[in-house]
């Protein structure tokens, strides 16, 4: 809880996501095909990674507040999953006239 | 640490007038609060029950027309579910139990917690603004697109109220995380811990996941029906069943905000009256924990028939199956604590017999609905009505005044006469499965829920529901009635009644405003009831 | 400093922070629900998908990208400027996440307003010519970028508060747990923002 980071790498860090900004709206402009959102969203999951173990400090924290930190994303995932499951299994099923 | 009757430092003691319980940060004083809250809107949507028996006990549709019929069950359901029984125990039980039984001084945020009970307030009085505008008629599930776009009733104001109250809930939970996390008494291991803060800790989780996401629904009905914005709406594209699985990813878990505090009390008071140690404690402790994630997973069970894919429904069906074996794992371990226990048989004693009873029915019926083919022949009758009562009546509320009649005596300084609570318990049962199980037949027999009309065939097993409510109604009147008239009684409980363990009976009835003394220091399991027996004896 | 109910110091901060962790799992699971929506409709509507993004000034929202990672950079130094007791430090820092916190609010309003010029509000006054699925779009996008605005709003409040605080001295190296937990609230504002910029002003950017 203590650990104080220091400047530069606070620094460094900030340059880093100023980088990939720039980086996300370059490669916008390129088509990637079907990989244009999953690299849109892999540079922004790491933006937000960067974010939260530097600034917020959660590398340095205690094991408890990780578990805290990535349940509410494993919960997203559970929505987001078995949402989608249904809507892309409905059309499995095969009906007569189709 | 016997101090019988007036210990006037207790918390009640301590400073009176309206403005000192008004702004209190106690977390006692917090929980009397919301006890007075949650009574009075038990009785409201007792008034409502009341109008649907009354109605129903004749096929025609005489007492009410259809419209006010549909806004009256709407309202049950809302003012129940969202104003009594979420609130019901960990806002009333857990915010008291839950700092004392950790051995903290109070809850890791008074400020939030009295900030929680004014948000449920101004969430009520919102719901209850839009009763007196003339009501709302969408049920209490609220879907979409008839919520949205057809409604012309006060949806957006008891929507409005919902959510309010949902974030007082979330504040509730999220503080019974941290003082759980932060706040233990030294020595207070987690596998020391009583199981009833086990129970809390489920189903604040529940809470603090499942609750931003209704809460975020809601606003989105109410961002369509106020300012014309299109997210469910079926002309512009939208999908109304996406409403439904937003709904349920919380209110299916809600449904375990409603029963796993009620478990964590049965477990209390099965150890007191049995005077054993839990059978397979930490098998029962784990429970919790897996009802509440696998929970969160079966939540399509409510939407067999709503065009949900076949294939998601075959696995929510699975799912559903798997999450009934956490709730027998503590059913089973609950009888196997009385069995060979030295069973007292206090007024506690008939409410966790009466529990565990109804909870059996309720559970067992649950297989049924969750059985994808079965649930197309009585998806929406009065089976599942009955099915869900059996859950939070029989469960919820039998385990709410179970604990209300065990920890009274701390919680007040005062003790209820014995015989009175006896009678209740069995008013109480008998009365609710006069009521429900008719339920189980009609239903199966296809009986629809939320009509007003019923064809002749069936009245017969509406008048036994309706007798049925009446007896359970004049069961809880009573309740009301001695508990209330204790209250004018001087202070009579001893500091430990009914020779439980636990820290909290280890401090004076009523309690001191920050509970304890010193810190306490915890050496020793919980429900040690054997042992301090044996050191009882060598003394 | 040390309240009542904690036994000391130690507690209460590591109180203070699990308990914000715990709130923003809850923020988590609140703009979870709006990101379901948008996941479900994207990919049943890619077209109004990509339509309804070419409407929004990419300029602007890469602007306000910047200006919130720098805010979150002020943000952390502030925090670092409490823990080592730097008056200045905090003051200064304190002062510039405001500042760039109401930028962003400012660049939004200009970009609200041309949606309203523009008939791109969801409703009676939506422009008829358009697909009817960019209504979806257009919702979500106001829902989800409006909700971030409000929850920038709350973050500034936050701030002046905790900004008064550091003018009277409060913090000091024993003492920081309101500064660290609003920063935190602060970093997960500018986090939904990241994911909000990629997916709702750069769809479709090669075409």
């Amino acid at each position: 809880m203590s650990h104080i980071s220091s400047k530069g790498l606070y620094y460094t860090i900030f340059g880093t996501l100023i980088a990939m900004t720039v980086v996300t709206v370059a490669i916008a402009r390129i088509d990637l095909g079907a990989l244009n959102t999953p690299v849109a969203l892999a540079i922004a999951a790491f933006k937000a990674t960067l974010v939260i173990l530097f600034f917020m400090g959660v590398k340095y924290n205690t094991p408890l507040t990780k578990v805290v930190a990535a349940s509410g994303f494993l919960w997203l995932i559970i929505l987001f999953g078995i949402t989608m499951g249904d809507y892309l299994t409905r059309a499995w099923i095969g009906f007569p006239g189709r | 640490m016997t101090h019988a009757g007036n210990n006037s430092g207790s918390y009640l003691d301590a400073p009176h007038g309206i403005a000192s319980w008004l702004l209190t940060k106690d977390h006692k004083r917090i929980a009397i609060l919301y006890l007075i809250s949650i009574t009075v809107f038990f009785m409201i949507g007792g008034l409502f029950a009341a109008g649907i028996r009354a109605e129903l006990l004749t096929p025609a549709g005489d007492l009410f027309t259809a419209d006010l019929y549909n806004k009256v069950f709407t309202l049950h359901g809302v003012v129940m579910i969202f104003f009594f029984l979420i609130p019901s125990i960990p806002a009333t039980l857990g915010n008291f139990l839950v700092p004392i039984m950790c051995g903290a001084k109070d809850l890791a945020f008074p400020r939030i917690n009295l900030l929680s009970w004014y948000l449920y307030l101004i969430g009520a009085m919102l719901t209850l603004g839009a009763v007196f505008m003339g009501g709302v008629d969408t049920g209490w599930t609220f879907y979409t697109p008839y919520s949205s776009m057809a409604s012309n009733t006060n949806v957006t104001l008891a929507a409005l109220g919902v959510f309010i109250a949902g974030f007082s809930s979330i504040l509730t939970g999220f503080n019974f995380i941290v003082t759980v996390h932060r706040m233990r008494a030294p020595g207070l291991t987690w596998f020391r811990m009583p199981l009833f803060l086990w129970a809390m800790y489920a189903t604040s989780l529940v809470m603090i996941l499942g609750t931003p996401v209704v809460a975020i629904t809601i606003l989105l009905v109410g961002a369509e029906r106020a300012l014309g914005f299109a997210i469910f709406d079926p002309r512009v594209g939208g999908d109304p069943v996406l409403f439904q699985h937003l709904f349920w990813f919380y209110s299916h878990p809600a449904v375990y905000i409603m029963i796993l505090p009620g478990m964590g009390v049965i477990s209390e008071l099965v150890a007191a009256v049995s005077r054993k140690q839990i059978f397979g404690y930490s098998v029962v402790a784990y429970s919790s924990l897996a009802i509440a994630i696998i929970g969160f997973l079966v939540w399509g069970h409510h939407m067999f028939v709503s065009s949900q894919s076949i294939y998601a429904g075959l696995v929510f069906s699975i799912i559903t199956m798997i999450v009934a074996v956490p709730s027998a794992v503590k059913t089973f371990n609950w009888a196997a604590t009385m069995y060979k226990g030295s069973i007292t048989w206090e007024s506690p004693t008939y409410w966790v017999i009466g529990f565990i009873g109804l909870f059996l029915v309720g559970g067992l019926t649950g297989l049924f609905l969750g059985a994808m083919g079965l649930d197309v022949h009585l998806h929406d009758t009065y089976f599942v009505v009955a099915h869900f009562h059996y859950i939070m009546v029989g469960g919820g509320v039998m385990g709410f005044l179970g604990g209300i009649h065990f920890w009274w005596p701390k919680m007040t300084g005062r003790t209820y006469p014995e015989t009175a609570g006896k009678i209740a318990a069995i008013l109480v049962f008998v009365g609710f499965n006069l009521t429900f199980f008719p339920q189980f037949v009609v239903g199966y027999l296809g009986m629809p829920r939320r009509y007003h009309a019923y064809p002749e065939e069936f009245q017969i097993l509406n008048v036994m529901s309706t007798g049925g409510a009446t007896v359970l109604g004049i069961g809880y009147l009573l309740i009301v009635t001695y508990l209330v008239a204790s209250l004018f009684k001087p202070r009579n409980a001893s500091a430990n009644p009914w020779g439980a363990t636990g820290l909290e009976w280890d401090i004076p009835s009523p309690p001191i405003t920050l509970n304890f003394e010193t810190e306490p220091i915890v050496t020793e399991d919980a429900y040690n009831y054997i042992g301090r027996a044996q050191k009882a004896r060598e003394n | 400093m040390l309240q009542h109910h904690f036994f000391n110091m130690g507690q209460q901060l590591e109180a203070s922070v699990l308990g914000m962790w715990v709130f923003l799992v809850t923020e988590v699971m609140f703009f979870g629900g709006l990101f379901m929506a948008y996941i479900l409709y994207r990919s049943m509507y890619p077209d109004a998908w990509l339509a309804g993004s070419h409407e929004l000034n990419e300029m602007l929202g890469g602007i306000n990208t910047v200006v919130l990672i720098f805010s979150s950079l002020t943000m952390a130094l502030a925090v670092r400027a409490a823990q080592v007791g730097s008056w200045m430090g905090q003051v200064v820092n304190l002062i510039l996440t405001i500042i760039f916190g109401t930028i962003f609010l400012v660049v939004k309003y200009f970009e609200y307003a041309a949606k309203f010029e523009h008939h791109l509000v969801p409703g009676p006054y939506f422009d008829p010519a358009r697909d009817p699925a960019q209504q979806l779009y257009f919702s979500l996008y106001f829902m989800m970028t409006g909700i971030h605005a409000l929850h920038m709003v709350v973050g500034i409040v936050l701030m002046l508060i905790i900004l008064r605080m550091a003018w009277k001295g409060r913090f000091s190296a024993e003492y920081y747990g309101p500064v660290e937990v609003s920063g935190l609230y602060w970093h997960f504002v500018d986090i939904v923002w990241i994911f909000l910029f990629p997916l709702l002003y750069l769809i479709g950017k090669h075409h």
